[in-house]
């Protein structure tokens, strides 16, 4: 038996560190250790609770949005308020265009930059890939990045500048839209449709999001060369090291919905395992501190009831990240939870096959690009400029609320408790806490460190890359983490 | 064109306590876009934890090897506050992978380095990460808060004769950073182009009340009572634009937004010490229903006459418009069918 330390385990937003012990080339067990302790929870403990809605989404860089939606709807859950049908929609739009650009960033520069190492320089795809991805040099950050800036153009205009706006509101948005505006907003997402077109797809996203089954998608494939787009480059390397059969989880996916319409959610708020939908009950969930750097009396407890006292020498912690449990069990979040929890066809016949793995994650996140774009289309002429954009109400003396929203990288939720007038307590649950949660009072490990187990581990290696590849299909946020 | 290998100056960019997102700003630069920025002037990253292949071991090589003088690295960029804590040990940020406290590394390094740098008002001053009682002991390199000292200590200056050089925001706008670390790189910062704090004249020179799109209405005192309406915010509202530093207003965000085009007010992020303004940041204090913080330079009892002065002679048209969420009166035109 081996032990290997990885870190800094870069390229993943944040600081990270993995502990693996390695038997016969394969990872035996994982350790996950989030390095980092801000005390978000604590700084926001008897501030005004209006000030959530500014130190809260500064909590993380590249979900600010997520973390803004989060915090207003939490607010506005105490207060009794909900934005207006105008401030629900930009509110869906600058989520939607965040999270593509999420998937954007971490396709391009956070996952696909590993294929470039040397380990793969005898497949035949390594020049093309490396020519492409080769990090900060490779000729697609070229076109990324100046597509992906334009288009966070919509946030510019509807929110004022990304990341951490304070434009999102409980009742609204603090911001009126124009009907000279949303044409212009339009035209960014034509310019961005053919990005997508020409770099990604290869195709208009809707004949992408129409392919219903993983045959399909084989099919849909060998339609092109790999080097017709991104995405068809990505699904040739996947083929060619088995990139589905890594990285499988537990495989129980959870979502709190995302992209509210008047009658639930774009994408679904639920529970669900390869068998099928499950009752989701968010009463249920509870964080457990028996590995993590805190002090408690022990009891796993809710958020509403939740505390985060730190201790820097809890002899039995190994991370500053607590251990949610929905039930007691882990769960798996994030672009292919969601979409599973959706009953997304292709999701569904992605995990049917092997599970929760590498290559299901990364697709996942090209479903939802395919599905975002239409979808903000129709947001913006759902648009009704003469009406209004934002209502008001009282801060309650007393009060609590929930916000519970999706990440690009998962299920996130902020819970605030308000007395007095101020916040009595505000505890908050990022998705890469779900992820990247370590081992709770039953030994029950999270959903990384049992995605690592059985990973392979070629001959002196000391980054492992198939941890790479598994640590990195989650799209981990460090900062969100342990906030 | 691109830098000859000689001319070549070598960037390393930390992250310890902060959120990452002046890394993501950084990534929306436009005209050119970061990366040919750096490549004009001939910056050449070593490592960058959101940008660099190199991982664990790799990564770990490259900053050994900066340790041991084997590479020169001309610029230090430090993301996120430095965390101290607890009880000054450095523990809540242990440096993935090295064992050791991240700011004892950022101190190494900081020795190693011709130019340190902090991006973002987390590096720079310690940030949000030192709100509500600061409980993980977050400070800035050069600066805790208002008060010089930092990770650094108030004494340090660079080979060249530079403090810590300040980018404020948060997050920075990408072109702060790309304008910044280019002068750098090419020798071109003096320090005369800073200000008390550290911060480029270039950023702080200007008030992010300069070209407020809303400065009519602060003329003429005609105030929004409430976000979504579209007078001055300043009097009700909290706004800063009047004391905070940066061209926010000039020079515009991811396209065409600013905070105050986005509809809520400036808190005055390029400020250390903007963090715990001591009131809802949505709220102006008052005294005797004067706001309390007044505009940069302007001495109290000409604000009060001034102030008095003009709410009187504020037009109809801007006192309609400043609490409403829009347009509702428009400047007086000719009459349809008139010649001027």
């Amino acid at each position: 038996m081996s032990r290997l330390v990885v870190g800094p385990f870069n390229r993943v937003e944040g600081d990270l560190e993995v502990r693996l012990e390695v038997v016969a080339d394969r990872v035996k067990t994982a350790h996950v250790v989030s390095p980092l302790y801000r005390g978000f929870e604590e700084m926001l403990k008897g501030k005004d609770p209006r000030d959530g809605l500014v130190i809260s989404p500064r909590i993380c860089g590249i979900c600010s949005i997520s973390q803004s939606i989060a915090a207003a709807e939490a607010l506005g859950a105490a207060q009794g308020l909900v934005p207006v049908p105008n401030g629900q929609l930009v509110s869906n739009i600058v989520h939607a265009v965040e999270n593509i650009a999420d998937h954007l960033t971490h396709f391009y520069m956070f996952f696909m930059p590993d294929f470039t190492r040397d380990i793969y320089r005898d497949q035949p795809w390594f020049a093309d890939i490396t020519t492409r991805f080769a990090a900060m040099t490779g000729s697609a950050v070229q076109d990324m990045l100046p597509a992906r800036a334009e288009f966070i153009h919509i946030v510019g205009l509807l929110a004022g500048k990304w990341p951490h706006t304070l434009a999102l509101q409980p009742g609204g948005v603090t911001r009126v839209v124009s009907p000279s505006e949303i044409q212009r907003l339009l035209a960014i997402l034509t310019a961005f449709r053919r990005f997508l077109q020409r770099h990604v797809f290869g195709c208009e996203p809707e004949a992408f999001s129409a392919i219903k089954s993983v045959a399909a998608l084989d099919a849909w494939a060998d339609k092109q060369p790999a080097t017709s787009g991104d995405l068809r480059r990505f699904l040739q390397v996947s083929r060619s090291l088995d990139l589905d059969r890594l990285g499988r989880a537990t495989d129980r996916f959870l979502g709190f919905g995302a992209y509210r319409h008047p009658n639930g959610h774009l994408f679904a708020r639920g529970l669900a395992d390869i068998s099928g939908p499950l009752q989701l009950n968010t009463g249920l969930i509870t964080e457990d501190i028996s590995s993590a750097w805190m002090q408690g009396n022990g009891q796993p407890l809710h958020p509403f009831e939740g505390e985060t006292t730190p201790d820097a020498d809890m002899a039995d912690g190994y991370t500053w990240c607590k251990a949610p449990r929905l039930e007691g069990q882990v769960a798996e979040v994030g672009a292919l939870a969601r979409q599973v929890v959706t009953g997304n066809p292709l999701a569904l016949d992605m995990v049917a096959q092997h599970g929760g793995n590498v290559a299901a994650r990364i697709v996942a996140r090209f479903i939802e690009v395919a599905l975002l774009v239409p979808s903000i289309e129709g947001w913006l002429r759902d648009i009704s400029p003469p009406d209004p954009f934002m209502q008001h109400a009282d801060m309650p003396d007393q009060g609590q609320g929930a916000g519970l929203v999706e990440a690009a990288r998962g299920a996130l939720g902020h819970w605030i408790r308000i007395k007095d007038g101020k916040i009595a307590n505000y505890q908050i649950i990022a998705p890469t806490t779900w992820n990247f949660s370590p081992r709770d009072h039953t030994g029950q490990a999270g959903p990384l460190e049992i995605a690592l187990q059985g990973a392979p581990v070629r001959a002196g290696e000391t980054d492992p890359v198939s941890v790479q590849h598994i640590v990195r299909s989650f799209d981990p946020c460090m900062v969100c983490t342990v906030h | 064109m691109s830098m000859p290998a000689s001319n070549r100056r070598n960037l390393l960019w930390l992250q310890s306590g902060g959120c990452g997102g002046c890394t993501m700003s950084l990534l929306g630069a436009e005209g050119p876009d970061f990366l040919t920025a750096f490549e004009a002037a001939g910056i050449n990253v070593l490592w960058h934890p959101a940008l660099s292949r190199e991982t664990g071991h790799e990564a770990m090589a490259i900053i050994d090897d900066i340790l041991a003088g084997r590479i020169v690295l001309d610029i230090l960029c430090l993301e996120g506050s430095v965390m101290m804590g607890p009880n000054g040990s450095g523990k809540f940020h242990m440096m993935a992978g090295s064992g050791k406290p991240m700011k004892d590394m950022i101190d190494a390094l900081a020795q190693q380095a011709k130019h340190v740098v902090g991006v973002g008002s987390c590096a720079a001053f310690g940030g949000i990460t030192m709100a509500g009682g600061n409980p993980g002991e977050a400070c800035g390199l050069g600066y805790e808060g208002r008060t010089k000292g930092g990770l650094l200590g108030d004494d340090y200056i660079d080979q060249s004769g530079l403090p810590v050089v300040n980018i404020p925001g948060c997050p920075v706008h990408p072109d702060w950073v790309t304008e910044t670390l280019s002068q750098l790189a090419l020798g071109l910062m003096a320090p005369d182009h800073l200000d008390g704090y550290g911060r480029p004249h270039a950023i702080s020179g200007t008030l992010v009340h300069h070209g407020c799109a809303r400065n009519e209405f602060y003329e003429y005192k005609a105030s929004a009572e409430k976000l979504c309406q579209i007078g001055c915010m300043m009097e009700n509202l909290g706004c800063k634009g009047t004391q905070a530093a940066g061209d926010c207003n000039k020079r515009s965000w991811n396209g065409s937004g600013s905070c105050i085009s986005g509809g809520y007010p400036c808190i005055a992020c390029t400020e250390p010490g903007f963090e715990e303004p001591g009131h809802s940041f949505v709220e102006t204090p008052k005294i005797a229903g004067i706001p309390v913080g007044l505009p940069t330079d302007m001495p109290k009892a000409w604000f009060i006459a001034l102030a008095s002065l003009s709410k009187a002679a504020t037009p109809p048209r801007l006192r309609k418009n400043a609490t409403a969420d829009r347009i509702r009166v428009y400047p007086q035109r000719p009459k349809k069918g008139k010649n001027t």
